[in-house]
């Protein structure tokens, strides 16, 4: 480790919120967001739904509103390049350097070595799709590409996010709120069995082209690209079919098979978080309306206020909860891998 | 036709004896490679290191190249552990199943085996993992002919193609099995070892979907290229992948060796195979469709 990576000041529990379009953008960097990660229109980000995202000019007038407030804008491009359409990912690289964004978001080495090659001063992330979960493997990325933050998947327990930090002078990123893959994530290739598009190449998992929604004698069916993944009695409330999400029959028994529709949030866990020295934690959701991103800011905001003012008299405070559940998934949450008996 | 046949490295918890058993049937069986060692979960032990290298020792007496496989996904301190025992090793290649072990591959100078979780789809990745040290690739299972011809494969680098078995779909830190039975993970009294072929998830209308094999997640269907091994050999793969599962093994490996000796025409094949495979079979990957369908009239133009 060199001297002048230890002598730098590293970030403490930035709070980075997501950005599916400029009025999100907007929501986040007024409710107090350190910094937003948002995507291009295309599969060259881990979240290209209809509709969503930016295009180059609403990533300057983005980047400009952020900046201009001192809060940082990280674009992710963080599917993975392939070799009949590698040049989009290229350009993409370009046009986060041209439009000066403050680091892009990667999970593929080929295009890290190619952001390091043509614009040096590009500071680099590790996706949580690179699927890093040691820190032998974050070595990988930061010996040949000089990353200077890593996410982690939501995998680890909070020992073993613990033990990471202590073997790396990579950043540490966690994932905070919001959509929990149950998977690793970069290895889960359920939605391109199930219907063709994964999260690695097109950038979605479980897409709405190929949902169908059905009213029958049973209940309400969800589906996708025909397959059967959950049916509701009229008492229950429909949930989007995300496939690890939906109900099945294993020896006879049908339950939530891989996991429930619920929603992670690790709020009790910031002091401990603080005192290991995360770098930032993230929320997830760029789906999500610029109402939602607003409600999770400022609940954030103010919880990593309260941590950093005093982490042993910390407390969750009843409104936040309310406020969070309010927008939650399936209004149920998780401590999800962080606690262990998830497992 | 000039194509290796391996026996990936087996993805179930069977009981010693079990195991021990298939690898001895294995020893006669027409394979040129085999992997070696557990991919899926820590907590499976019933054979450790030393013994797998026994195993190891066995079937390279019979003329047999072994490759040890790692851990795909890696968690803790005792994880890396047992990463660095098998790199250290020596003997034998690697096969790199996450990032970790291609960084000690490479510091170790131990060639190593890119395996099919390492996520390349970029020219420009599989060319550093070349110069890292990898010998031989494997694409994503999920990767379409189409774009496996387009890749650039550096001089001299050897291509597999996992072409028979359920495919692994996804890792997770949670294990399905233990949770099927109600089970923390960590107190999972080895539930897996009841089920040598996984655990079946079917629909709520009762169609086969997916195969729970602890903390990993399979496909029902087995995928099989064995009526497309000619496409395959056209573009350039050296190695076909057969993943083990827990019966006729042998009998699916001799009609592999049919087919590369050409003895045995694609469709024929494929029918004979019906007979012993332990589920529908599926292709779609290879076609750019969605993973479980099967279409083995489709061509490819």
């Amino acid at each position: 480790m060199s001297a002048s990576l230890l002598s730098e000041a590293k970030p403490l529990l930035e709070l980075i919120c997501p950005a599916g379009s400029l009025p999100a953008l907007k929501a986040a960097v007024d409710q107090g967001a350190d910094g937003v990660y948002l995507g291009l229109k295309d599969n060259t980000n881990a979240r290209n739904f209809a509709g969503l995202n930016f295009d180059a000019k609403a990533l300057a007038e983005g980047i400009r509103y952020a900046q201009t407030r001192g809060r940082k804008v990280l674009m992710a491009l963080n599917t993975y390049p392939q070799p009949q359409t590698l040049q989009r990912w290229h350009a993409a690289v370009d046009t986060a350097a041209e439009l000066g964004v403050n680091a892009i978001i990667l999970a593929d080495p080929g295009l890290m070595a190619y952001a390091r090659k043509v614009h040096p001063e590009l500071r680099l992330h590790l996706s949580v799709q690179g699927s890093a979960t040691s820190y032998e493997a974050i070595a990988f990325y930061r010996e040949r590409f000089a990353i200077q933050r890593a996410v982690l998947p939501r995998v680890l327990s909070l020992a073993q996010v613990e033990n990471v930090i202590r073997n790396t002078p990579v950043e540490i990123e966690l994932f905070g709120f919001g959509g929990l893959c149950v998977m690793v994530e970069g290895r889960c290739l359920l939605s391109s069995y199930a219907c063709g598009d994964s999260p690695n190449t097109f950038g979605a998992c479980s897409p709405g082209h190929a949902v169908r929604w059905q009213q029958t004698p049973e209940g309400m069916e969800t589906r996708l690209n025909g397959i059967l993944i959950d049916r509701y009695a009229d008492h229950e409330k429909a949930g989007y079919p995300t496939l690890c999400k939906g109900r099945f029959a294993v020896q006879g028994e049908t339950y939530y098979a891989l996991e429930e529709p619920t929603s992670l949030n690790s709020m009790a866990m910031l002091p401990e978080m603080l005192k290991m020295g995360i770098a930032a934690i993230k929320i997830e959701g760029r789906q999500r309306s610029p109402a939602y991103v607003a409600q999770v800011t400022q609940v954030w905001r103010a919880a990593i206020d309260a941590v950093k003012r005093n982490a042993e008299a910390f407390q969750i405070q009843p409104n936040w909860t309310a406020q969070l559940t309010k927008v939650s998934e399936g209004s149920m949450h998780t401590l999800g891998a962080y606690n262990r008996p998830w497992k | 036709m000039e194509m290796k046949l391996t026996l990936g490295p087996l993805l179930y918890y069977w009981s010693r004896e079990d195991t021990l058993a298939f690898y001895a049937e294995a020893v006669d069986w027409p394979v040129d490679v085999v992997y070696l060692g557990e991919t899926v979960c820590s907590r499976r032990h019933l054979l450790r290191l030393p013994d797998w290298l026994e195993v190891a020792a066995r079937l390279r007496d019979a003329g047999k190249t072994v490759v040890l496989s790692t851990q795909t996904l890696i968690e803790s301190e005792s994880d890396l552990k047992a990463l660095r025992k098998i790199v250290s090793t020596a003997e034998f290649a690697v096969e790199a199943n996450e990032f970790g072990a291609v960084r000690l591959c490479a510091e170790a100078g131990v060639p190593f085996v890119a395996g099919p979780a390492l996520n390349v789809y970029s020219p420009d990745t599989l060319a550093l993992l070349g110069e890292a040290g990898a010998m031989r690739w494997l694409p994503p299972v999920e990767m379409p002919h189409a774009m496996l011809q387009a890749m650039t494969v550096p001089q001299g680098m050897e291509t597999e193609l996992f072409a028979y078995g359920r495919l692994p779909l996804a890792f997770s830190a949670r294990c399905f099995t233990a949770r099927h039975y109600n089970l923390q993970k960590d107190d999972c009294q080895f539930r897996c070892i009841e089920h040598p072929d996984g655990l079946d998830l079917k629909t709520r209308e009762g169609e086969a979907f997916l195969t729970l094999n602890g903390i990993q997640t399979q496909s029902a269907r087995i995928y099989t290229l064995a009526h497309r091994m000619a496409e395959a050999h056209d573009l350039g793969v050296t190695h076909l992948r057969l993943s083990p599962q827990a019966r006729h093994m042998g009998r699916v490996v001799a009609v592999f060796d049919a087919l590369r000796h050409e003895t045995l025409a694609p469709m024929a094949a494929a029918t004979q195979l019906q007979k012993w495979i332990p589920g529908e079979p599926c292709d779609g990957y290879w076609l750019g469709r969605p993973g479980l369908d099967y279409a083995p009239g489709e061509s490819l133009n």
